[in-house]
């Protein structure tokens, strides 16, 4: 009974993270639009890609604050850092990522707040 | 104590050339004085600012690599601090990432090795091992 309860509020979480994470407009627009009909009938309609940590992928080890095109990548608008679990940055390398960005910040490479004139 | 620093400095936009070369002169002749060396300077140019610092909105950024100790890097920030035209400046140590983007470059490498030779490297050992015990057995029996 314990764990009829409890399999759907994992499920929940799962649901919900393609809405707040809307990072990818592909794979989202894609699984309300690929059905055509109401986007939820049966609770999980849409396709989520799994998210993969650039650096790992591309094999960058070297994440420095001269790059700042490169890092500009991981900031907002507002200038803040990008939290994991919208780009999929694995922990390691979001460490270092954040590092370089405060670096950068710093030097102003990067704006602490607003975008960069 | 041997370390490696990287000191990025921002000057005043409008400063003259032939005086950030005096400046950059000033701080190698004081830094090779108290035992350390510059190891490069590069002038990475006119960069607009990401926030206006002192009421500039530009600077010219300046990269150096400076090895040395703690106490040089002290002697030499002190010295930037007080150096008017000068109006930012970052000193990150960068011999222990250094250390260890090489020591994944060489963990890389050999991966690549062992994965390359097990072609040629596989038959090479396994007829040479095939013997010994063909050659061992006669002999103690």
């Amino acid at each position: 009974m314990a764990e009829e309860t409890r399999t759907p509020s994992t499920d929940r979480p799962a649901g919900d993270g393609p809405r707040s994470g809307g990072d990818r407009p592909p794979s989202r627009f894609g699984g309300r639009s690929g059905p055509g009909g109401p986007p939820r009938e049966g609770g999980r309609k849409f396709f989520r890609r799994k998210k993969v940590c650039k650096f790992c992928v591309e094999k960058i080890e070297n994440i420095n604050y001269k790059d700042y095109r490169m890092l500009g990548q991981f900031v907002a608008e507002s200038g803040k850092i990008v939290p994991r679990r919208l780009t999929g940055v694995c922990s390691p390398h979001q460490h270092r990522l954040s590092n370089a960005i405060k670096q950068a910040r710093n030097i102003a490479l990067l704006p602490f707040a607003g975008r960069a004139s | 104590m041997n370390r490696t620093y990287e000191l990025m400095f921002i000057v005043r936009p409008d400063m003259v050339e032939e005086d950030l070369d005096k400046l950059i002169a000033t701080l190698q002749s004081g830094v090779q004085a108290s035992g350390g060396a510059i190891k490069s300077v590069d002038k990475m140019g006119k960069r607009r600012l990401a926030y206006t610092v002192r009421k500039f909105h530009d600077g010219l950024y300046i990269l150096m690599v400076v090895e040395g100790g703690g106490a040089i890097m002290h002697e030499l920030e002190r010295r930037l601090r007080v150096t008017e035209p000068v109006i930012k400046f970052l000193t990150v140590r960068i011999d222990e990432e250094q250390k260890r983007l090489d020591k994944i470059k060489q963990l890389r490498d050999s991966r690549k090795k062992v994965s390359a030779q097990p072609a040629a490297a596989a038959p090479a050992t396994a007829p040479a091992e095939a013997p010994a015990p063909a050659a061992e057995t006669p002999a103690t029996a």
